[in-house]
C-alpha cells in the first residue's frame, strides 16, 4: 500500500491507492492581480471556455437562422442515428451501477478506508437531489405523465410504413387503465435508474480518483488509467473545457426555461405579464440569490437551501397526496413501480424500436440531456460524496433518488391524471408544458398558496443549480483546485446569468439547447470509458 | 505574558510569511509559549497535498522544523469543505480549540476591495477574544 512506496505519501485515511505522478495541481495555473481581485486560474482551459463561450452566444446571436437551422437539424440527426448508441449505454451504466452494489468492490471507501463521511444523510442527500433534478420534477412532474397517458391512449397510427403518434412501445388504444400504467412506466424509466446511473458512474469516477488516487477534481482525472501523463496536456484540456462548456450552456438554457415557468406561474397566480423583460427581471434575481450563495460558500449556501428546498417540496408532496385522491395515488405508486418492472426491459430495447417519436424525440433526447448535464452534477455529488462506501453511495444516487422520483411522479402526474379521468376536468391536458404544474394544483384547495410555493420551488431549485454549477465550473478551470479566489465562482455566476439573457433575448435558446445535447454524444464515449477507469481504479483499491 | 501563540499558516505561500514567521518565533522566546501553526485544507487534493492526511503531516513537519532554538511547537490542521469562503470561521474555531492567548498572523496590504470584503487578518482581529497581531 502507500505506506511502503518510495514517494512516501502517507495513505489519505486508512488504505488506498495513490497514483504516483509528478503533476501538481495548479502547477499550468496562473495566478495574478486583476485590479482589486485576486486571479487564480487554469491556464487553457479557462481562456479557451470563456472564448468559445462567447463566440458561441456571438454565432447564436449573429446568424440566428443559421444558427437555428443548424442546430435544428443537428438534434434529431444526432437522436435519430444514434439513438441505439444512447440507450444501449444508458443500460451499460445501470447494470455497471447494480453489478457495484453486490460486487466486493462497492466495500472501497470513497477517501480510504478510515475516511468518515463529511455530511450527513439528510444534508448529502439534500444536496446530490437538488443539484441532480429538483427542478425538472417542477417542470415535468405533472405534463411528463399526461403526456404519455394521453398519446398512449391515443394509440398508434402508422404512414408509410412508419409510426407517426408519440405512444410508447405499443400504446393502450383505447384503454384508460394501461394507458396510465404505461404512462408512469415510460416517465419512471426517464427520471429513475438510468438519469441517475448516468450521474453516478460521473460522480463515482471524480470522488475515486480525487479522494483516493490524490489527483484533482477535475474530469480528465478520471482518464489517468487510460491517457496516463498525457491525461496533463490537450487531451485533458479538451475534456475539461468539454464540460465547462457543457455545463454553462445547460445551466443558462435552463434559467432561461426555469424564468419561462416561473414568469407563467407568476401569470397565472398575480397576472404579472408574460414578457422577456419579467423574464430578464427573473434571471437576474435568481443569478443575485445565487450570488449571495455562493460567497457564503458550500455549507453556508448550497446546502442550507438545498436543504430548505427538500423541505418545501416535501410538504408540497405531503399536501397533494393528503388533499389529492389519497388512495387512487396510493395504490398507483405500487401499480406504477410494478408497470415500471414490466415494461422496462421493452422500453430499454436500444434495437429494433418501433415507437420511433417516443424512443428518439424522448428517450434518446433525455439521455443526451442527462450525459451532457453529469459533469456538472456528477462532480458536485462527487464534491459532498468522500467517506462513503461505494456501495452505500451507489444506493443512495441510484435506487433512493430514484424512489423519490417514482413518488413525486406518482403523486403529481397521478393526481393530474386523475383529475382528467375521474373529474373530466380539461385544464390540465390542454395547458401549454410550463403551465401544467399550476393548474394541476389550481384544482386543489388553497391554491394560491401552493402555487406560490411552486414558484418559489423553481426559482429556488434554480438557485442552488446555479451556485452549485459555478462552483464545479470555477474549480475546472482552476485545475481542480476548489480553493481558488472566490470572486472567481461570482465571475461565473454572473456570467451565467448573463448569457441566459442574452440568448433569452436573441431567440437563441433552443439552438444553445440543441448544442449542450449534441455535447452528449462525446461525452457518452467519455462515460463508457469511465466505466472502465472505475473497474479499474477500484480493483487495485481491492489490491 | 502569554502562553500560547496560534499562529495561522498557509503552506502554499511561505514566503509572503517569513516576518510573522520571525515575529511568533521571537515573541515565543520573549515569553516562553508555544507556537501552534494552524493551517486550513480542503479534503480534495490541493497543490500542498494529496490527501488531509498528508496535510496534516507536512503541517507537523512544518511545525517540527520550526521547533528548537528555545521554542516548542505544535501543529493544528483543519480541514473543511470549502476553505476559500470557510476560512475565518475556521481560524476563529481554533482560536479556542488551541487555548491559544495571542494570534501572530501575516496579512497583505489591504486595498479597495477590503473595505467590503475585509482581510483574513482584519476578519480575526476584529472577531477574535485574545490578543491578534497582524503582520504587514
Amino acid at each position: 500500500m502507500t505506506d511502503e512506496t518510495e514517494t512516501s505519501i502517507p495513505a489519505p485515511e486508512g488504505d488506498a491507492e495513490i497514483i504516483d505522478t509528478d503533476y501538481t495541481i495548479g502547477q499550468d495555473n496562473f495566478e495574478t492581480q486583476v485590479g482589486p481581485f485576486g486571479v487564480d486560474i487554469h491556464n487553457p482551459v479557462f481562456l479557451i471556455s470563456g472564448m468559445s463561450i462567447i463566440a458561441f452566444v456571438f454565432y447564436a446571436l449573429a446568424l440566428p437562422e443559421q444558427a437555428a437551422g443548424f442546430f435544428g437539424w443537428l438534434r434529431p440527426a444526432l437522436t435519430a442515428n444514434f439513438d441505439w448508441f444512447f440507450m444501449g449505454a444508458a443500460n451499460i451504466f445501470v447494470l455497471f451501477c447494480l453489478f457495484l452494489i453486490v460486487s466486493p468492490l462497492g466495500k472501497v471507501r470513497l477517501g480510504g478506508s478510515d475516511a468518515t463521511p463529511d455530511y450527513s444523510y439528510i444534508g448529502w442527500f439534500a444536496m446530490l437531489f437538488a443539484a441532480g433534478m429538483g427542478i425538472g420534477l417542477m417542470f415535468y412532474g405533472v405534463s411528463e405523465p399526461m403526456s404519455h397517458f394521453g398519446t398512449s391512449l391515443g394509440g398508434t397510427t402508422v404512414e408509410n410504413g412508419v409510426r407517426t403518434d408519440w405512444a410508447p412501445l405499443g400504446g393502450a388504444a383505447g384503454d384508460e387503465a394501461e394507458s396510465i400504467r404505461l404512462g408512469m412506466a415510460a416517465t419512471i424509466y426517464h427520471w429513475g435508474l438510468h438519469p441517475w446511473a448516468i450521474y453516478a458512474v460521473v460522480a463515482l469516477a471524480l470522488a475515486l480518483f480525487s479522494y483516493n488516487k490524490g489527483l484533482p477534481l477535475t474530469i480528465r482525472s478520471a482518464f489517468y488509467p487510460l491517457l496516463g501523463e498525457r491525461v496533463w496536456g490537450w487531451w485533458g484540456h479538451v475534456i475539461d473545457t468539454l464540460a465547462v462548456f457543457a455545463t454553462l450552456f445547460g445551466l443558462a438554457t435552463s434559467l432561461g426555461f426555469g424564468a419561462t415557468q416561473a414568469n407563467a406561474g407568476l401569470n397565472e397566480l398575480f397576472g404579472v405579464p408574460v414578457s422577456s423583460t419579467t423574464e430578464v427581471i427573473l434571471i437576474t434575481a435568481i443569478t443575485a440569490v445565487a450570488l449571495i450563495s455562493v460567497v457564503r460558500g458550500l455549507d453556508g449556501g448550497v446546502k442550507v437551501l438545498s436543504e430548505i428546498n427538500m423541505g418545501l417540496a416535501f410538504l408540497l408532496l405531503l399536501f397533494v397526496l393528503i388533499v389529492g385522491p389519497t388512495v387512487a395515488i396510493l395504490t398507483g405508486f405500487a401499480d406504477s413501480l410494478l408497470a415500471y418492472v414490466e415494461y422496462l426491459p421493452a422500453l430499454a430495447m436500444p434495437l429494433g424500436r418501433e415507437d420511433v417519436n417516443f424512443s428518439q424525440g424522448w428517450t434518446a433526447f433525455y439521455w443526451a440531456w442527462w450525459v451532457s448535464w453529469s459533469p456538472f452534477v456528477g462532480m458536485f455529488i462527487a464534491r459532498v460524496s468522500r467517506g462513503r462506501t461505494v456501495r452505500e453511495f451507489i444506493i443512495c444516487v441510484l435506487l433512493i433518488p430514484s424512489l423519490v422520483c417514482v413518488l413525486w411522479m406518482s403523486v403529481f402526474g397521478g393526481t393530474a391524471i386523475q383529475q382528467v379521468v375521474q373529474d373530466g376536468v380539461t385544464a390540465v391536458s390542454e395547458a401549454p408544458l410550463e403551465l401544467k404544474l399550476f393548474k394541476m394544483l389550481g384544482e386543489l384547495p388553497l391554491s394560491s398558496i401552493t402555487s406560490f410555493i411552486g414558484i418559489i420551488l423553481v426559482v429556488v431549485f434554480f438557485v442552488t443549480s446555479s451556485d452549485s454549477g459555478s462552483l464545479v465550473i470555477d474549480t475546472i478551470t482552476a485545475g481542480g483546485k476548489i480553493d481558488a479566489p472566490v470572486p472567481q465562482r461570482v465571475f461565473w455566476c454572473i456570467f451565467e446569468g448573463a448569457v441566459a439573457i442574452v440568448l433569452l433575448i436573441g431567440g437563441g435558446l433552443a439552438a444553445l439547447q440543441a448544442m449542450v445535447i449534441s455535447t452528449g454524444l462525446p461525452f457518452t464515449v467519455i462515460l463508457l470509458l469511465m466505466c472502465w477507469a472505475i473497474y479499474k481504479g477500484l480493483k487495485s483499491e481491492r489490491g | 505574558m502569554f502562553k500560547r501563540i496560534m499562529m495561522p499558516i498557509d503552506l502554499r505561500h511561505l514566503d509572503s510569511q517569513a516576518r510573522a514567521l520571525t515575529c511568533a518565533h521571537d515573541l515565543a522566546k520573549l515569553y516562553g509559549a508555544t507556537v501552534i501553526y494552524v493551517g486550513v485544507s480542503a479534503a480534495t487534493p490541493t497543490e500542498v497535498a494529496h490527501t488531509p492526511a498528508e496535510y496534516k503531516a507536512k503541517l507537523a513537519g512544518f511545525a517540527t522544523g520550526q521547533a528548537g532554538q528555545g521554542i516548542a511547537t505544535e501543529s493544528h490542521a483543519i480541514i473543511d469543505h470549502d476553505p476559500a469562503v470557510d476560512l475565518d470561521g475556521a481560524l476563529l474555531h481554533a482560536v479556542k480549540d488551541t487555548g491559544a492567548d495571542l494570534v501572530v498572523m501575516a496579512s497583505h496590504d489591504p486595498g479597495i476591495l477590503n473595505y467590503i470584503w475585509p482581510t483574513n487578518g482584519g476578519k480575526i482581529a476584529g472577531h477574535a477574544h485574545v490578543s491578534v497581531l497582524v503582520v504587514r
